[in-house]
């Protein structure tokens, strides 16, 4: 009987309250993101395809894309680690840590970008004893992949933690009690049952990554065809009046980010196959 | 004030909750809407209270047309299924939220609301309990507030949804006692939701038997358990024997035996299904006189002041189930496997067509 | 923001466990990896701020620069926080207590600017109000400035920071269902009653959560407001805009100490989320308890 109760609610301020939501969406949001499809459409066909495909532009994919990759691909395995520890042990500080979890979210992105410039140059804290054995990390792609990881840690965390949260402690006590040793017990059906989560905040922290300015400059040194990455080079095209060139390669970034939307939003529905 | 349902139908998607229900609530009884879930019981309840627009159809309250009216215009009070207590509210704002919205003019003074908040929580027995939290209280105890609630802004309606549902049977048990008492008390028009039989028959002047979002009886609880108008009210309310025969002008033919069933007699050899309360099966230990059949205990269960017999029909696999007295099961110390007669005290018998 | 632990539970004196080294073992690791990403950067903004002392620190914030960075940066909060937590409860209040075709979508839709890459943000309103763009040659015209002046830098942060408060409420309303508001109505409370004592004490911890939230991001956004914002010292400069003309100047300890304000911001915000989590936490159990 709960199923249509909804229509003919009798709560009130449906219609004027739908319509505000709808009126300030377009006008803050859809309005200004058409402008981009519009101001795109302006160029040929051919203009466009030479915009997005010269070589400094492709460079610019492999970096901002490689480094994501392997940003979420960290961020996925410390994300679960992390998740794992503060939900299931106890240890002193474990609800400051907990809080600090989220910094990224909150810390402007600016100030993490030369904070961890400084920490990573040849006289930081911590490039002082990485650069004399070879390891450069400021001012190459091996820094924006940290500035990222930075960045998309708190996305894997929040995902998988409250699915780890709402697991029944009687599963796993079932598994071993059918034999399963603890780690056949975390690989059998643990990691099944957060595989969902796992996979989302790893898309999460990607599509982040990829988007990523403002903590990525300071530190990538930014190097044409080698650290400089697409955010920065829409930047560089705006800088040089070149709005067309700006324009086509954003529309290749909001292709993306609509793609990877589409792929968190389908890993959601995924995830919730098993809820009741 | 009496409520007056005139024909409404109501239909959420493809789903049919209400087909052309009409019912009178005479002003000051306590009504029972009983079904099971999905019969559209609780719709025709928020229908009443304006929580839900009709598709068509009207409702009067005492013979004025109340359809159009807004919830807060209906002066019902509404008990919810999970009471709907405000839960940053103490006890005490929560049964006083009514009077405090009231529009300035018609709004009574501090004192006033004071004074009558704690003459309802003297009704509802909770007087020491005025600034604990909803969450501080029991089931029962919320389930009480939420009346009061409902009681302080003096409604001409009282609904309530499934009102004992979600209380265990001891507090249950007391609830509905305690609500059959209040009402006795203060005789507001009141009508409640239930999938309960035992509940709407304890408690109820009148039960409404629904089923697919229809009326299948109305009447006095003895009126519709002891004459069940329709085979569904039958299964519904409590436990029953079906017997497949046929019936021809007035006699019903029936597992062997031949049974009057005057309200058939138009009949003409038709397939009939019979209804025999488990109650209403008698068992003897030799089968003098016609009427009864030959049957072996299959199991035998004590449950409470009764004692339950499954019984084996002789000549067939079909299990019928009867439920005598302790006392006297006693006397004739049954056992498990042996032969006895039983015999259908009272049968009602449906033509097949009318079967659910 | 994803998704926040709300039902926390240990587990004590559970058997079902890893072995005692193991769990040390993970708990070292977690928390060297935390130390290393998380604590050394928070550490390295107040360590950098102050390591010409305290008289430095305090002269680089008083800097005329800086003073007007910050109260430009109060004024974008100030004029986004609240529109934003308008529209919020307006487009929660429509999401969460009705539903009608096309919701999941609208939810998307008001979800999309997380999506998109701040820099794409910006670029949309130069697009726009730029002298190249759709309204350039009127506002110019009229004289009127927005690309390169405040009023970009607001549309941008309210852009940014758009869906914030809106997808804390929507969860947190439908979570609590509609029963309440309609047992306020049959008392006969009209909506703003019902709104104003039912719904909206329900809902406060979950305002000051997206608020504080929204706030954070719309005094410590970067990228989207660098593409509108002209970078005129004294006048277009944000907090964050100013952080990075210091740093590119190499006074370093400037750049830090001004940074480091909004490490503040960050910490305090870190601060009452957790306390408003709690809280809300709190609302949902009590909820869940009488049910």
């Amino acid at each position: 009987m709960a199923g249509g109760r909804a229509k003919n609610n009798v709560l009130p301020g449906f219609t004027p309250a739908l319509g505000y939501t709808i009126f300030y969406l377009s006008l803050i949001v859809l309005i200004p993101l058409s402008a981009l499809f519009f101001k795109t459409a302006t160029l040929t066909w051919d203009d466009f395809v030479a915009a997005v495909t010269a070589p400094r532009v492709l460079a610019s994919y492999r970096v901002t894309f490689g480094a994501s990759l392997a940003a979420a691909v960290i961020n996925g395995f410390f994300g679960v680690l992390v998740a794992w520890v503060l939900v299931r042990y106890r240890f002193p500080g474990k609800k400051l840590i907990d809080a600090l979890v989220d910094l990224p979210f909150a810390l402007p992105t600016a100030v993490a970008g030369i904070t961890l410039a400084s920490i990573y140059s040849q006289n930081g804290w911590l490039g002082r004893y990485l650069e004399p054995r070879g390891i450069k990390v400021a001012f190459t792609p091996l820094g924006i992949a940290v500035a990222m990881v930075f960045i998309g840690l708190p996305f894997v965390v929040r995902t998988v933690q409250p699915v780890l949260e709402e697991l029944d402690q009687e599963i796993e006590e079932a598994a071993s009690c059918l034999g399963a040793n603890r780690w056949q017990t975390f690989r059998r059906v643990l990691l099944p049952t957060m595989l969902p989560a796992i996979l989302t905040g790893f898309a999460l922290s990607f599509a982040r990554a990829v988007g990523e300015y403002g903590s990525i400059i300071f530190i990538a040194g930014n190097m044409p065809m080698v650290s400089e990455i697409t955010p920065l080079l829409i930047i560089t095209k705006l800088e040089q009046y070149d709005y067309a060139g700006a324009t086509a390669i954003a529309t290749v970034m909001l292709v993306v980010s609509f793609f990877m939307l589409l792929c968190i939003n389908l890993l959601q529905k995924w995830s919730r196959r098993f809820a009741e | 004030m009496s409520i007056e349902i005139q024909a409404v139908s109501k239909s959420f998607g493809t789903f049919t909750a209400l087909k052309d229900v009409s019912l009178k609530v005479p002003s000051g009884e306590l009504v029972a809407l009983l079904g099971p879930s999905g019969s559209g019981k609780t719709s025709l309840l928020r229908i009443i209270a304006g929580l839900e627009s009709p598709d068509s159809g009207r409702i009067l309250f005492d013979g004025e047309e109340a359809t159009k009216r807004q919830v807060q215009e209906r002066q019902v009070g509404f008990v919810f299924q999970h009471y709907a207590l405000f839960r940053h509210m103490t006890v005490f704002d929560n049964i006083a939220f009514g009077l405090t919205v009231k529009p300035k003019k018609s709004r009574p003074s501090k004192q006033e609301i004071r004074d009558k908040v704690h003459n309802l929580l003297k009704l509802i027995q909770l007087e020491n309990l005025a600034d604990r939290y909803p969450a501080q209280l029991s089931g029962g105890q919320r389930q009480r507030v939420a009346l009061a609630r409902a009681l302080a802004v003096e409604p001409q309606v009282l609904l309530l949804d499934e009102p004992f549902g979600a209380l265990d049977a001891k507090v249950r048990l007391e609830l509905r006692r305690w609500l059959r008492r209040l009402h006795d008390e203060i005789h507001v028009t009141s009508v409640f939701v239930t999938h309960d039989q035992e509940e709407a028959l304890e408690v109820a002047d009148r039960i409404v038997v629904m089923n697919e979002g229809r009326i299948e009886q109305e009447g006095t609880p003895s009126e519709v358990y002891d004459r069940p108008a329709t085979p569904f009210v039958y299964d519904f309310l409590g436990s029953v024997n079906l017997f497949h025969g046929r019936v021809h002008e007035g006699t019903a033919q029936m597992a062997g035996l031949d049974l009057s069933s005057p309200e058939n007699a138009s009949a003409q050899d038709a397939p009939a299904v019979g209804y025999v309360r488990s109650h209403d099966i008698a068992i003897e230990r030799d089968g003098n006189g016609s009427g009864a059949i030959k049957a072996e205990v299959r199991y035998l269960l004590s449950v409470g002041p009764l004692v339950r017999v499954d019984l084996v029909l002789s000549g067939s696999d079909r299990t019928i189930e009867a439920e005598l007295p302790r006392d006297e099961a006693d006397r004739l110390q049954l056992q498990v496997g042996e032969q006895v007669y039983a015999r259908p005290r009272k049968m009602r018998v449906f033509v097949e067509d009318y079967q659910i | 923001m994803v998704g926040k632990g709300l039902h926390k539970k240990e587990r004590k004196g559970a058997t079902v466990t890893e072995p005692a080294w193991v769990r040390w073992l993970l708990i070292s690791v977690a928390l060297a990896f935390l130390a290393l990403f998380l604590v050394l950067p928070l550490a390295a903004v107040f360590a950098q701020a102050l390591e010409k002392g305290w008289e430095a620190y305090l002269a680089a914030l008083k800097e005329p620069d800086t003073i007007s960075a910050i109260r430009l940066t109060l004024i974008t909060a100030a004029v986004c926080v609240p529109l934003n937590l308008f529209f919020g409860i307006v487009a929660a209040w429509a999401i969460a207590k009705f539903s009608f075709p096309g919701k999941s979508f609208l939810i998307t839709l008001i979800d999309l600017p997380f999506s998109v890459s701040p820099v794409v943000s910006g670029l949309i309103y130069v697009l726009i109000f730029g002298l190249q763009g759709w309204l350039g040659p009127w506002l110019q015209e009229h004289d009127i400035k927005i690309i390169f002046a405040v009023p970009g830098i607001i549309l941008a942060t309210i852009f940014v920071t758009f869906p914030f408060i809106a997808r804390e409420l929507i969860p947190l309303m439908e979570s609590q269902g509609r029963e309440e508001e309609e047992a306020a109505l049959t008392l006969g409370a009209n909506g703003l009653q019902t709104f104003l004592r039912v719904t909206f004490p329900n809902i406060k911890w979950g305002i000051l959560y997206g608020v504080i939230l929204c706030n954070a991001r719309a005094m410590g956004e970067f990228g989207a407001v660098s593409v509108v914002s002209g970078h005129v010292r004294g006048s277009t400069n944000t907090i964050p805009l100013q952080v990075e003309i210091l740093y590119n100047e190499y006074s370093y300890a400037a750049a830090f100490a001004v940074a480091s304000l909004l490490a503040l911001l960050a910490l305090v915000t870190l601060a009452v989320k957790t306390v408003s989590e709690w809280k809300m936490q709190q609302t949902i159990s009590a909820a869940e308890t009488e049910r």
